[in-house]
């Protein structure tokens, strides 16, 4: 009795873990991950994945934009896999794998943790397999390390600040005080050091009188309010992500706190969307690249935007642009290597021979894989204030910093190369 | 009265695990490693569980392992994998004899939640430490068995081998500690303290010893788990960490030493059958799992194997 | 602009918040002895409920002014449609067995909530900022407060003090501390001790519901929002006594002050500031700071 229900444990187990069977040679799968539960599954994992599913839908019917314009990736028709990025690194590290061993992809895109994004790194180059960070903001994974598997074909977290840094000094040439509040992890520490750190050289006079740290999901931020209104600050800078960000608008505003000071929120594009009315006139808003609001007017901008919103009825903000700009970079490569190949499908090793020091355009404008050994990529960046009109959220005063300026040159860290003034 | 047949069990296992493991493909055998990190821990907790105490912080020991280890590599360039485990259990003991101290004269529900106070204070120091990556932590240097660097393709064999190994020790080293005298006293510590401290004997000594034991368990095991996923951020020392080896323990029982790494393994499928099968709602899978694992097994997983005598 | 005013400002305003979240899980746990995870989950369930049909108010048009009204009415009757259900379809039948298996399926039931929760409402964010900026500010110090929080300064005051004459003044109150002190004997009395577990389980999942719905004005309600207040509310209660009001309302008080005043002066520590609290507390009244005689087996 007891035998078999053991035995019959055993084999569902078994039965259910099997591989997926093995796909015929002409589709491609792409495996992504993304936040589909949890607090960053509204701000980045759906809109992520929406642009995925997107994206891929118009490529694999061949309606993409030139050069987009072949069959899914080389003529083979696309096929998603997709995971949830929720859970601790060691989960993402076992689904990555599952993901590389168990369902075979041909490769990876995703990642918005910068924490996933350091994990898996060193798995992807173990395991061989091309993953395309499109999110995640540490400049650490290629200032550590150098890869042969993994590329970022956005832009790191360094531009946020020293974007935002220049934009304060232009919209306020004698800055004398500055305060912030971020959420105390990686991002929020990262986000305040490094914009502390261009403010100290664009401004050497500046004065720092508060620097929040409130925990991440707090949602309460009445005290820290408080503390910031009482610093009377000229510039308060924020790296707050949405549900976060959110309650500091609907906290902050009735109380005057974007009025008081000229207030900059690096990664506030996505509670445009939302939250539109509430947000006071002359908030700084940034959308970490030339994304949402701030993307050229190019025909791929005009491609996605307008299918985007047909199909969901609702804005793509950064996050949606860079998934996109993720999936037709590695497509550019993948054809190029294929095309090199004789027109066989390349190996892993010869798109990432393609995709490395890649130049493409995309909805966001030009991506160059300039940094990190030809991996990274970086991005001229924009930043511009909220203006209400006729009911409706819009940008004015629009800045836009060119890539040289705003990221670090090829072969410098993005903090020593802030503390040296920028200087190439 | 029925021979002990645990020991050989214990040897069938590991044999099992050396002769399938080179046919097993790499990520079953990632999983593999993984639950026998996980039913270090475990094991740990059942031994405390014994004694009537839950500790909700377990995650303290298992993170200070695995910064341990991470440590050894960062700063020694040290990354033998036994060498890792042995300074992670090293860490993990010193760290609980000290707040031994402290938490011995607790029992019940506030042993519980002070450990998770504990934890959690551990947490916010580790994520107020820029030096070692805040919340993005740091990787690992790729793990070395007796200074060797196994060939690409078998390192996962070789690190789920030696994590067997290590794992399956241990259950036989607190096999033998339960039937020593100080073992014994759990059972009785659980039901009646102050009849043990008529005995002649300090119960408040012997559940420092076990919380000692169980943190060197939770050390080496979260050395174990670092050096096998190759990162390590303060979320190893997070609540959510603690409730996850709570449930496997509950989940195993305490019929016997091997349930916790069964527990755990059990466990690990799931979570991942979860991922797998209903990306959008793996939340509600796994809780239906746990909820139904729960109700029907109430004696934990052993009970499925034990074959009961009739009454 | 005096810091010490604010600070006190600021930290009533956070511990009435606290309070409120805090004291359904600690009613549960005062009757029951159960330590409830699924307490997180209610307050979101407010929160939800609160959002979208406040939200759906709103939109119709009616009087704005009865929308808080309708954060209440909303929170209970999402209360009432899910924890009977959860109280009389699962934990009835795991009373007997060990407090710690009965924490777990808690937990198991946090998680199958959660998604139910995204199923229902989906992973979009829900806002209803009307309520919150319809009563305007009030000046303390220099600085403006939003009249909002003396809501739930007030609604804390209600709340704890309806709690304390219930628990006091009347028949049900009595019959209650009966229950608390023995079950068992009070079953042998005739009193329907199952009853009163159902009531109480849905009341303190109600409070948690109110907290929920009372907040959402003024964050945006999204996925895991549960997560963090249990966590809190364990903190608190933990350090006022497991089932204890007046230890829930003190605990409230020192986290509340002690946050708010490492938030004006020594934002770095803010973290860990409470468990701190929590673990201090411990080490001196390892009991709490309130706390019910437990009889001791001998």
């Amino acid at each position: 009795m007891h035998t078999i229900r053991k035995l019959a444990i055993c084999s569902l187990v078994a039965a259910a873990l099997a591989p997926a069977a093995a796909m015929g040679r002409d589709s491609v799968k792409i495996g992504f991950v993304t936040f589909l539960s949890g607090p960053a599954a509204a701000p980045f994992g759906v809109p992520a994945k929406n642009a995925a599913e997107f994206v891929v839908e118009q490529l694999n019917a061949g309606k993409g934009p030139a050069p987009y314009r072949k069959k899914g990736y080389g003529g083979g028709s696309i096929e998603t896999v997709i995971i949830d990025e929720a859970g601790s690194t060691t989960t993402q590290v076992t689904e990555y794998r599952n993901l590389v061993q168990r369902h075979n992809v041909d490769l990876v895109i995703g990642y918005v943790s910068s924490g996933n994004c350091l994990a898996i790194a060193p798995v992807a180059e173990e395991l061989k397999k091309l993953t395309n960070f499109f999110d995640c903001g540490t400049p650490r994974i290629f200032e550590d390390a150098s890869y042969r598997y993994v590329f970022r074909t956005s832009p790191t977290a360094t531009m946020d600040s020293v974007g935002a840094a220049l934009y304060v000094k232009d919209a306020r040439p004698n800055v004398k005080t500055i305060a912030g509040i971020n959420q105390n992890y990686a991002w929020g520490q990262d986000s305040w050091g490094d914009f502390e750190a261009a403010m100290k050289v664009l401004a050497p006079q500046v004065e720092v009188r508060t620097s929040q740290m409130p925990k991440l999901f707090a949602g309460q931020y009445n005290a820290e309010i408080s503390a910031l209104l009482g610093a009377n600050a000229d510039v308060i800078h924020s790296s707050f992500w949405d549900g976060d960000l959110e309650a500091l608008i609907l906290q902050g505003g009735p109380r005057g706190l974007m009025k008081k000071s000229i207030t900059v929120l690096t990664a506030g594009e996505t509670a445009m969307h939302k939250l539109g009315a509430q947000i006071p006139d002359g908030t700084v808003l940034g959308a970490r690249g030339p994304f949402g609001p701030y993307a050229p007017d190019n025909r791929y901008n005009q491609w996605f935007l307008k299918g985007y919103m047909a199909k969901f009825s609702e804005q793509p903000n950064y996050a949606s642009y860079q998934m996109a700009q993720a999936i037709l970079g590695v497509k550019l490569a993948w054809e190029k290597a294929q095309e090199a190949n004789g027109g066989k499908t390349p190996s892993n090793e010869q798109v990432a021979a393609a995709l490395e020091n890649i130049s493409f355009e995309g909805p966001g404008g030009t991506v160059k894989l300039a940094n990190g050994k030809g991996h990274q990529a970086v991005m001229e960046t924009v930043y511009g204030e909220t203006k209400l009109v006729n009911g409706k959220l819009a940008v004015v005063n629009v800045k836009r910093y060119p890539a040289d300026q705003v990221n670090p040159p090829a072969n410098m860290k993005a903090a020593d190369w802030i503390k040296g003034g920028f200087k190439k | 009265m029925k021979r002990d047949r645990t020991p050989e069990m214990i040897g069938i296992i590991f044999l099992v695990v050396v002769l399938s493991g080179a046919w097993l493909p790499q990520w079953a055998l990632f999983i593999l490693t993984i639950a026998f990190a996980h039913g270090l821990v475990a094991l740990g907790l059942m031994l405390m569980l014994r004694a009537g105490l839950v500790s909700f912080g377990q995650a303290l020991y298992y993170c200070l392992g695995a910064y341990a280890a991470g440590a050894l590599g960062k700063f020694l360039g040290m990354s033998d994998i036994f060498v890792q485990m042995l300074a992670g259990a090293a860490v993990a003991g010193f760290a609980a004899f000290v707040l031994g101290f402290l938490l011995a004269k607790y029992r019940g529900i506030f042993f519980g939640l002070l450990s998770l106070a504990l934890s959690m204070i551990l947490y916010g120091l580790l994520v107020k430490n820029e030096a070692l990556g805040s919340t993005d932590g740091f990787n690992i240097l790729p793990s070395t068995l007796f200074g060797i660097r196994p060939a690409a393709d078998w390192v996962r064999y070789c690190v789920a081998v030696a994590a067997a190994f290590a794992g399956l020790s241990a259950a036989l080293l607190v096999h033998r500690y339960l039937n020593t005298p100080l073992g014994r006293l759990a059972p009785a510590i659980k039901d009646n303290e102050i009849r043990v401290e008529y005995m002649g004997t300090s119960a408040r000594h012997a559940i420092h010893v076990k919380y000692v034991i169980a943190a060197v368990l939770a050390g080496a095991g979260g050395a174990l788990a670092a050096t096998n996923v190759g990162h390590i951020d303060p979320e190893m020392a997070y609540w959510t960490t603690s409730g996850e080896f709570i449930f496997i323990t509950i989940l195993a029982g305490t019929g016997n030493v091997i349930a916790p790494f069964a527990g755990a393994l059990i466990f690990g499928v799931i979570h991942t059958m979860a991922y797998d099968l209903s990306p959008n709602t793996w939340q509600m899978s796994l809780g239906t799992a746990l909820l139904a694992l729960i109700v029907f097994l109430p004696e934990g997983l052993w009970s499925l194997f034990v074959r009961r005598k009739a009454a | 602009m005096d810091p010490i005013l604010s600070v006190i400002v600021d930290g009533i305003m956070y511990s009435a918040w606290l309070f409120i979240a805090a004291l359904g899980l600690t009613l549960i746990y005062g009757v029951m002895k159960i330590v409830n995870v699924t307490h997180g989950s209610f307050y979101a369930l407010g929160a939800y409920a609160g959002a979208s049909f406040t939200g759906a108010w709103l939109a119709r048009g009616y009087p704005p002014m009865l929308s808080y009204a309708v954060l209440a009415a909303a929170a209970v009757v999402i209360t009432l449609a899910f924890a009977p259900l959860v109280e009389r379809g699962i934990l009835r039948f795991m009373y007997a067995k060990d407090e710690v298996v009965i924490l777990l399926i808690t937990y198991a039931l946090f998680l199958i909530l959660e998604d139910t929760i995204k199923l229902i409402w989906g992973v979009n964010p829900y806002f209803i900022a009307q309520p919150y900026a319809l009563l305007g500010s009030f000046e303390v110090g220099g600085l403006s407060y939003p009249t909002y929080n003396l809501i739930l300064v007030g609604l804390a005051l209600v709340m704890g003090g309806a709690l304390a004459w219930l628990q006091h003044s009347t028949r049900v109150g009595k019959l209650l501390l009966a229950v608390i002190h023995d079950p068992e004997v009070s079953r042998a009395m005739g009193i329907n001790v199952g009853k009163y577990y159902l009531v109480t389980f849905t009341f303190g999942s109600m409070l948690a519901a109110l907290a929920g719905s009372f907040t959402a004005p003024t964050v945006s309600v999204v996925p895991g929002l549960g997560v963090e207040v249990i966590v809190l509310s364990f903190a608190v209660v933990v350090i006022g006594g497991l089932g204890s009001l007046p230890g829930a309302a003190l605990g409230a008080v020192m986290v509340g002050l002690v946050r708010s005043i490492s938030v004006h002066y020594m934002p770095q520590v803010e973290l860990f500031v409470i468990y701190f609290v929590m673990a201090m507390v411990l080490a001196f009244r390892p009991r709490g700071l309130f706390s019910l005689a437990e009889p001791r087996k001998i």
